[in-house]
This record gives structure tokens, C-alpha cells and sequence, in this order.
């Protein structure tokens, strides 16, 4: 009897160890695609990148060590590596904003339920759809150029008395490019949308029935209850907005004196133009460090701005 | 009564002119690109706010299609159209894949992995070209299509991500079940999870296919030669410095290498608006 129990209780552990082993085998070869990648395709490159910032490299021979060198030229002699990243601020701190205060506005509008609702939506997310393609930075270009559509209207208008080059011009330059960013607002504004919809209703019953006018309802309930889905859409926002490199790419090539030098062109030209690998490669991490310093400070400062309902009020 | 209702028409009608002339002037871009397309050389200079050509110039597309150097359009929308098709699929099997194992097999380590996986969705993409460009040199797939299509190949995260979500909405009695009619974790993927993901597929696909259809940096980076090229890059040549920019024919292929996106978006709209607020949301 003893016996029969113990085997019992051995044969049982044996099967455990087998599912066990079995689940390991399994479950590593179905991860197998994404960490094959995440191993080759960014351990690895992340591991070269960090020996090769502190190297001197241009591909066509074997990278030179030259310690720290590259990151002291970058911070102490290169105005460019400051002028991009000052662009690149001003480009996210405009953009991400905009893009965000029309997306969620527009979410707003478009939950009363009203007739054509569907097809207003689909209307005002199609610019978004194309919107990171090259077709649309070419028309962009066009649009906004001396000769372009948006001159042609305040002419026309009598709000303009010449053309002006507001791509070309360096006032006006990094603006075309917001612009275009804040039109990109479809993505976000269908998160808010459905963000919107899971508010329950009694909530905006019961504002209501306490006589709240519209404003203390949106900033009373729908913000505070909308905060974790404008805390994911900011941060999304901001990472995708500082990697902005198309755009200035085909519309504005950095121009004017590099008014509109975001921080990725700026790596491109050093890496891919001028040949200098290991320097770039020295940029690719400082931009990942600012990067990641932004992204923990926004998720740090949630506490004081995201309202989680399962924590209570 | 005879009060209210006026009030409310007057307020339905006031919400849906605001909608309309602000929808108007965001759709406005995408209707004077289509409109320019049609239009002859000097008139989009001249007029160039107007919608509304004085003459249909359809010869913009034939021009634009016929290309550079003897290679049409036609080639560089097959290139597109491989790399997306090839890349889309490779995406779709290692997703699906991936977020089965990370959902639904207890392994060693899954809680780790899957908390990496989270965390690389949040690394910006463009700091890992300069070295995933030296890498792929040194294995000699410069101005071939394998940069392009590999790094597809092997599960973006914000895939595995977005398939996982859906799986977790597959009860997992399903799974119980089919064990215990002797069904492996092979099986129970082909024959429970599989069949039930196919919205979630078709979401993936549609951000996968439209990611890599308007890719314009990794082409930049790696396609030489211009046979090669894919349409992104092909619409960038018309603005050769060294040759005069035939405008209307870079409309006209402009307009061109949006349909795909517009077709696909017609046909799965639901789809798409659905994935982008449940990743949005569930996170």
C-alpha cells in the first residue's frame, strides 16, 4: 500500500517533469521567430554600436579605438549636434501637443451620435492613413511651396501681397513640418475614441442630475477618466515624433541654415554622407539615453496626472 | 415644445456644418494632389489652389509610368508589392507564432521574455540603423531585399503584442479541452488558436503591409540600384536637381501609390479601427 502510494506519487512527479519539459521545448520554439530577432537583430547591433561609438569608423576599414573622443566632440565642438537636437525639441514639445489637443477634440465631436457619423470619421482619419508616405511629403512640399496652393489662397484672398516660401523661409521652415505633423492626428483620435466610449454613462448621468455644465463635466470626468489613454498616446507620440526623419528628409532636406535639421537626418548625414560610422553610432546612443531619460519622466510623473480606477479617487 | 425643436435642428445643423467645413479643410491636401495630378504643367503653378482642372491631362499618369531609364512604374510596384507581400506573411506566421507561446504555454521564463518584448516596443527604431546597417554590410545583403523583408520576418513586438491581446479573448477551456482529446501544443495552435485569430491577423497585416508599402528610410538606406527600387523611393527620383521635375507626372504616380492603401482601408476599415483603439487601450 505504501509502496503502491509512493510510485504513485513518483510516476505523477515523472509526468510533471515531462509536461515540464515539454512546455519548455514548446514554448521556446514558438518564441523562437521573436527572439531569434531580438538576439540578431538588436542585442547584437546594440552590443556594435556601443564598441563602435568609441571608435573611428567608415566601413571601408577596421574601426579605430579612439576612447571617449567622439561623445567629447560631439558635446564640446559640433553647433550641429545641438542645433538638431534643439529642432528636435521644438519639433516634439509643438507637435506632439497639437496633434493630440485636435485628435482628442475631434474624438470628443465624433461620439455624439449623429447621422453620417461613420462617414465624417472615415473622412477626417483617411490624411492620417497616408500620411508617413512619400506621396504626401512631395505634395506637402508643393502645397506650402512659393508657388503652392496655400500661397495661392491668401493671395487670392488679399491676406498676402507677395508669395512666400514658407518651406524655404526660416521662421516658417520647422512650422510646415508641425503642421504636417498635427494633420496626422487619426491614429490618437481613434484611441480617444474608444477610450470615450468606455466611460460609463450613469457618470455623465449623475453630473447631470448635480446641475454640472459642460465644462465641469469634460474636466471633472471625461479627462480625469480619459488620463491613462492620453498618458499612452503622449507617450507613443513623443518617442515616434523625436524618430521623425522622412518628412525633413524629402520636404525640407534640413534647410534653411538647419532650421529643420531633426536629430535622425542629422545621424543620417554623419553616418550615410560623410562616412563617419562610429560617430553616429556615438549620436544613435546619446539619442537613445534622452530618449529613454523622456520616457521614464513621463511614466514618473503619471502618479500626479493619471487616474487609475482601480486605485480609487 | 415648439420651442425644442427648432433649437435642436438649429444645434444639428450648426454641429454638422462645423463638421463639414472643417472636414473639408483636412481632406482639402488629398483633393488638390488628386486634382494636380490632372492638371497640365503651367496650371499647377498658375491656379494652384483650384480643384478643379481646366483640362483632364490623364497623359500625367502615362508620362509618370513610363518612369526612368526604360523602367516603368509597373516594375517598382511589383518590388513594393514583394517586399510588402513577402515581409506581411513572414510578419504574420512569427507573430502568431510568438504570442501563442508567450499566451498560452507555461515555459520557463515567460514572464521575463514577455517583459522585454513590452519593454522593446517602447525603443525607438531609428537608433538601431547605423548598426543594423554595419551588420547586414558585413553579411554582404547591401542593395539586395533582405534587410528589408528579414527584420520583418522575425516578430516585431508591437505584433506579437497585438495578437497576444486577441488570443488572451480565446477561453481557455478550448486548450483544456483539446488536451485532453490528446491534442498537442501543435496542434491545439493550428486547430484552436489559428482559426480564432483570424481578425487579428487581418489587422496586423493591413499595419504591416501599410508600414512597409510607405517605408521610405530602409530603402534609402539599403536599394542602390534603381531597378530595385521600390515606389516610395521611385517617387523621390522625379525630383532629380538635375533634370526639370515633371510635376504632374509625380502627382500622378503620387496618387498612384496611394490606391493600394485607399483599397485596403475601404475593404477592412473595421479591422483597422479596431486594432488601433484595442492596442491602444489594453496596454
Amino acid at each position: 500500500m505504501r509502496l503502491e502510494r509512493r510510485t504513485g506519487i513518483s510516476l505523477e512527479r515523472r509526468r510533471q517533469k515531462k509536461r515540464k519539459g515539454y512546455n519548455n521545448l514548446a514554448g521556446y520554439f514558438f518564441i523562437m521567430p521573436w527572439l531569434f530577432g531580438f538576439v540578431m537583430l538588436m542585442i547584437i547591433p546594440m552590443g556594435m554600436s556601443l564598441y563602435l561609438s568609441f571608435t573611428r569608423y567608415n566601413i571601408l576599414s577596421p574601426p579605430v579605438w579612439t576612447g571617449t573622443s567622439n561623445f567629447v566632440n560631439i558635446f564640446t565642438d559640433d553647433p550641429r549636434f545641438w542645433q538638431s537636437l534643439k529642432v528636435t525639441f521644438s519639433y516634439v514639445v509643438a507637435a506632439v501637443p497639437l496633434r493630440l489637443i485636435f485628435a482628442l477634440f475631434l474624438a470628443v465631436l465624433f461620439t455624439q451620435k449623429r447621422i453620417m457619423g461613420n462617414l465624417y470619421r472615415t473622412i477626417y482619419y483617411i490624411p492620417s492613413l497616408i500620411g508617413g508616405s512619400v506621396a504626401v511629403a512631395v505634395m506637402w512640399r508643393q502645397l506650402f511651396g512659393v508657388y503652392g496652393a496655400f500661397n495661392s489662397i491668401l493671395l487670392s484672398w488679399g491676406i498676402l501681397e507677395d508669395s512666400f516660401g514658407w518651406i524655404t523661409h526660416p521662421s516658417t521652415a520647422l512650422w510646415s513640418l508641425i503642421i504636417l505633423a498635427a494633420w496626422q492626428f487619426g491614429s490618437p483620435m481613434l484611441i480617444f475614441l474608444a477610450g470615450l466610449k468606455q466611460i460609463p454613462n450613469s457618470l455623465y448621468e449623475s453630473a447631470a442630475i448635480d446641475g454640472a455644465n459642460w465644462g465641469q463635466t469634460f474636466t471633472r470626468i471625461t479627462l480625469p477618466m480619459l488620463s491613462p489613454v492620453i498618458f499612452f498616446n503622449v507617450v507613443m507620440q513623443t518617442i515616434n515624433n523625436f524618430m521623425m526623419f522622412t518628412q525633413a528628409y524629402i520636404i525640407t532636406e534640413g534647410r534653411p541654415f538647419d532650421r529643420t535639421l531633426v536629430y535622425i537626418l542629422y545621424l543620417f548625414q554623419r553616418g550615410f554622407s560623410y562616412n563617419q560610422m562610429g560617430y553616429a553610432c556615438a549620436l544613435a546612443w546619446i539619442m537613445f539615453i534622452v530618449i529613454a531619460a523622456i520616457t521614464a519622466f513621463i511614466f514618473k510623473s503619471s502618479p500626479y496626472w493619471v487616474y487609475y480606477e482601480s486605485k480609487g479617487g | 415644445m415648439k420651442k425644442l425643436i427648432p433649437k435642436k435642428i438649429m444645434g444639428s445643423i450648426s454641429y454638422h456644418g462645423f463638421v463639414i467645413v472643417l472636414g473639408f479643410i483636412v481632406f482639402y491636401p488629398v483633393l488638390w494632389l488628386i486634382a494636380s495630378s490632372l492638371k497640365g504643367h503651367a496650371e499647377i503653378f498658375q491656379s494652384a489652389h483650384s480643384l478643379i482642372p481646366s483640362r483632364l491631362h490623364f497623359e500625367n499618369y502615362l508620362e509618370g509610368w513610363r518612369g526612368f531609364g526604360g523602367i516603368t512604374f509597373g516594375r517598382f510596384f511589383s518590388n513594393s508589392l514583394y517586399i510588402c507581400g513577402v515581409g506581411t506573411l513572414g510578419q504574420l506566421v512569427s507573430a502568431s507564432f510568438a504570442a501563442y507561446g508567450f499566451t498560452r504555454i507555461k515555459f520557463l521564463g515567460r514572464k521575463l521574455w514577455f517583459a522585454v518584448m513590452i519593454a522593446t516596443l517602447l525603443l525607438p527604431a531609428q537608433v538601431l540603423r547605423i548598426p543594423q546597417y554595419i551588420f547586414f554590410n558585413n553579411l554582404g545583403w547591401v542593395d539586395t531585399y533582405k534587410p528589408l523583408i528579414i527584420p520583418q520576418v522575425f516578430a516585431q513586438p508591437f505584433f506579437v503584442f497585438l495578437i497576444a491581446q486577441f488570443i488572451q479573448g480565446i477561453p481557455f477551456e478550448l486548450d483544456e479541452a483539446a488536451t485532453i482529446d490528446g491534442c498537442g501544443k501543435f496542434s491545439i495552435f493550428f486547430r484552436i488558436i489559428l482559426p480564432n485569430i483570424i481578425p487579428a491577423l487581418i489587422t496586423s497585416g493591413i499595419f504591416s503591409f501599410y508600414w512597409s508599402w510607405n517605408d521610405f528610410f530602409t530603402p534609402l538606406l539599403y536599394i542602390q540600384t534603381v531597378h530595385k527600387y521600390p515606389a516610395s523611393l521611385a517617387l523621390q527620383l522625379f525630383s532629380d536637381p538635375s533634370s526639370v521635375t515633371n510635376w504632374g507626372a509625380q502627382f500622378a504616380m503620387s496618387v498612384l501609390s496611394l490606391v493600394p492603401v485607399f483599397l485596403i482601408f475601404l475593404s477592412f476599415q473595421r479591422y483597422l479601427t479596431e486594432g488601433i483603439s484595442t492596442t491602444g487601450l489594453k496596454s
